[in-house]
């Protein structure tokens, strides 16, 4: 029995004396996971920060001095980095995942601490070296946050020199800490289960962590082998991605290498990261959705199977990001099949949450709330995706603010909703108190609205033609006036819901020492995490004895027994108890 | 697993039954769980160079280092040598491992060491030849064939360069408390690595001593040729 050897193995556990072991060197996933959420969080707003930088530009041109052509396109490619790798993937898999996998399964902590420590303070070099770009000479790369050779490196890009290379590296250093992390997630849910806990027993929100653990593991090598190549041929000269050609009317050293096999690498990296950034994002928003509609997930078995089927077909959909860098015709059909095919399992799951709402008993709350505005979100992303999975429709479209309105509905907006359900959602297991509920409320709805008001008027530009990641539109012929005042409403949007995100953080804070004292169960979960014997759960989780596990997480409104909710810890003989 | 996918755990179940990991009839360490993971991600990182390889390989600048008379690797009696000594790197290592599962402690040291010894020698080895490669000419960046010649050689002696301290910490721990039984796993894990590192680098000895016939025989299987 392979679990007992690491979740109830006789080594002595010391409880950390030291502040500086306890809260900074910290073993502790707790810890690990509060830490990697503050720096996730702290790059994020930088991002935020960028954003609204870059929509000032766009809803009101030539109106702010400091942005100049360069420094736009360096925002717009330190939002999309930052956003996509160092704050989503950071947060719900560093963040989030730590902080779950232990608890949901029954482990007193991840099964290899001192790797686990390790894996944050990597990161945090990862973050600090990206940051770091911004004060070097000649600023951050502004290739566009896919960056693209040849222009990523050659003069002429701001950020060709140090700006780049400090992202590359910044990447290899993430990836490193990622491995690490991933290595431990994955482990410590195969290995360090406790007695009872099936795979199939597994709250939703592991399922989701785990595939996109794997996921993580294996798509973040593309990146890394790019990232070397890529840093190579800035370096020393050698010609893996860089053609031939003239740069500044200079012939340059390059022979004939190929830009395209970049995009091939980077994307065989940037589709499975759009679902290990999702998978987790699906997994929570099912266990938020059935703990507040007091009704168990519609579909379990399916919902698992699903994540996996999503999770092996985002390894062969990704040259539908590159149908406009020329293709056989024939693999832009095979893309195009694959691509739609996985809209299939996805909308198994958005049904599935849809029919778990259905006559449950639902809750209003904050993280119920987020949850609901997710399936809206993701919804209307999805759709979007569609569009864009054709060849014939997506090459009209591609380049145009129809895709920055896609990929925000689908990958922006839509995690970062299941993102703030999660917060809501387990504040009171991390601290023992609630966030403040009216707070709560009107950040939701200001977020929801708003991001309908910012991304839904996008679509209608990209139908328009309006082209993204320009500077400046200028006088052109075919976008007509009104698109003007309509940039200039989403800037307005924009910057409101920017703004909103500071009721968020007054919250957080205010609510950490003022908040109401919450319950051990405040919202009468079933899963694992809420059955600590303290709340906050201390060191090692479990006090004495782990818990045994007897039955799934979602054992909600079971009829015949008088309480609406059966933990999985408790067994046959306390249920019998219950009923009247 | 696919038992594992096809339970249905929101009938009634016998409460008898505990679960967990106890259906896995072996029980596998987490450490070697970790290292087949990470066997998986470093196999996928050579995959992926091998395959832009294959792809950059047609490309009309390519000019191989092997298939004509006058190409360094056409004749790489070095790389054999180089890969003699590996392979006596990964047999110590294996022996060392047989030795520590009969309790034999001398054997046992005498194995890490040899283990060690030829790694390092390996790697001194490839340098001597990434010099004598610079020094007739073949420069990083002046052919992409040369610039994966390096590639290839410094990633596969980076990760051996991990295999190698990582056998040193265990090698240390030995020094220090000297429990066999304990260490027995560890080295075993060393050795499973190393032995996959030996594999690789099988495999990039063939894909770089190959002619250029074999890239293009290789390219048009993946669809590469232009």
């Amino acid at each position: 029995m392979a679990h007992v050897a690491i979740a109830d193995q006789e080594q002595e556990f010391h409880e950390p004396a030291t502040f500086i072991t306890k809260y900074i060197w910290s073993q502790d996933h707790k810890v690990i996971a509060i830490q990697y959420s503050i720096t996730a969080i702290f790059v994020g707003l930088v991002a935020l920060v960028l954003s609204g930088m870059m929509r000032l530009q766009l809803g009101f041109p030539d109106s702010f001095n400091f942005i100049d052509p360069s420094a736009y396109l360096q925002f717009v490619t330190m939002h999309g980095m930052i956003m996509v790798i160092y704050l989503l993937t950071a947060l719900l898999l560093g963040g989030f995942g730590n902080y779950l996998i232990p608890l949901m399964i029954g482990a007193r902590d991840m099964v290899f601490p001192y790797l686990n420590m390790l894996s944050y303070w990597t990161y945090l070099l990862s973050v600090i070296l990206l940051l770091a770009s911004f004060f070097v000479v000649g600023g951050p790369t502004g290739a566009g946050w896919t960056l693209y050779p040849p222009q990523a490196i050659l003069s002429g890009t701001p950020g060709a020199g140090a700006g780049i290379t400090l992202m590359l590296l910044s990447l290899g250093v993430f990836i490193v800490a990622f491995t690490m992390g991933g290595l431990n997630y994955v482990t410590t849910v195969l290995q360090a289960r406790t007695k009872g806990m099936t795979l199939m027993r597994m709250p939703l929100s592991v399922w989701g962590i785990f595939t996109a653990s794997i996921l993580g593991l294996l798509a973040f090598p593309a990146l890394l082998v790019s990232a070397i190549m890529m840093l190579l041929d800035q370096q020393v000269g050698t010609s893996f991605f860089m053609p031939a050609l003239l740069s500044l009317g200079e012939q340059t050293d390059y022979t004939g290498g190929s830009p395209i096999l970049f995009q091939h690498l980077f994307w065989f990296f940037g589709h499975p990261e759009v679902y290990i950034v999702a998978l987790p994002a699906f997994g929570i928003v099912s266990d938020v959705i059935a703990t507040h509609a007091r009704k168990n997930i519609f579909g379990y078995r399916m919902m698992v199977w699903a994540i996996v089927i999503i999770g092996g077909l985002s390894f062969i959909v990704w040259a539908h990001h590159m149908y406009v860098s020329g293709m056989n015709p024939y693999f832009g059909f095979f893309f195009a099949t694959t691509t739609l095919i996985i809209a299939v399992p996805t909308a198994i799951k958005v049904y599935n949450w849809v029919l778990t709402l259905w006559q449950g008993n639902i809750h209003l709350r904050v993280p119920m709330l987020f949850s609901i505005g997710f399936i809206f979100t993701f919804t209307h992303g999805g759709l979007t995706g569609l569009f864009l999975g054709n060849v014939v429709v997506d090459l009209p479209l591609s380049d145009t603010y129809f895709v920055v309105g896609h990929f925000h509905m689908v990958m922006g907006v839509s995690p970062i909703m299941v993102l703030y359900a999660a917060i809501y959602h387990w504040f009171p297991l991390v601290t023992g108190r609630y966030l403040h509920t009216g707070l709560g409320k009107l950040h939701f709805w200001l977020t929801f609205l708003g991001t309908y008001a910012i991304y839904l008027p996008m679509h209608y530009l990209g139908f328009l033609g309006v082209p993204r990641r320009y500077y400046a539109m200028g006088s052109t012929d075919f976008i007509p006036d009104s698109a003007e005042p309509l940039n200039a409403s989403i800037t307005v949007a924009a910057i409101i819901v920017g703004a909103v995100q500071i009721i968020f953080i007054v919250n957080l804070i205010w609510s950490l020492s003022k908040g109401r004292k919450s319950e051990p169960n405040p919202w009468g979960a079933t899963s694992l995490e809420w059955q600590t014997p303290e709340i906050p759960p201390k060191h090692l989780n479990w006090g004495e004895k782990l818990p045994v596990v007897h039955r799934w997480a979602y054992d909600y409104s079971v009829p015949g027994v008088s309480q609406d909710f059966i933990p999985q810890n408790m067994s046959e003989a306390e249920v019998e108890r219950l009923k009247t | 697993m696919l038992r594992n996918l096809l339970e249905k755990p929101w009938l009634p179940q016998p409460d008898n039954v505990v679960g967990g990991n106890a259906a896995v009839a072996v029980p596998t360490s987490a450490e070697r769980i970790a290292l087949r993971f990470f066997l998986a991600i470093v196999g996928v990182i050579f995959f992926l160079f091998t395959i832009t390889f294959l792809s950059r390989s047609q490309y009309p600048d390519f000019q191989a280092l092997a298939g004509q008379p006058w190409q360094p690797l056409s004749n790489p009696w070095q790389l054999w040598l180089n890969t003699v000594c590996l392979l006596l790197a990964c047999a110590s290592l294996q022996w060392a491992v047989s030795a520590s599962g009969k309790d034999k402690a001398d054997f046992t040291r005498m194995g890490i060491r040899f283990a060690q010894l030829f790694a390092i020698l390996f790697i001194v080895a490839q340098y001597l030849l990434w010099q004598k490669l610079h020094g007739l000419g073949f420069f990083v960046a002046s052919n992409p064939a040369n610039s994966y010649f390096y590639l290839f050689t410094g990633i596969h002696a980076l990760h051996l360069l991990g295999g190698i301290i990582a056998l040193a910490r265990v090698s240390l721990k030995f020094r220090q408390n000297g429990s066999l039984p304990k260490l027995a796993a560890n080295i075993s894990l060393c050795a499973t690595y190393w032995h996959f590192l030996f594999v690789i680098w099988l495999l990039l000895f063939a894909l770089l001593a190959s002619s250029p016939e074999t890239y293009r025989t290789l390219a048009a299987m993946c669809g590469f040729l232009r």
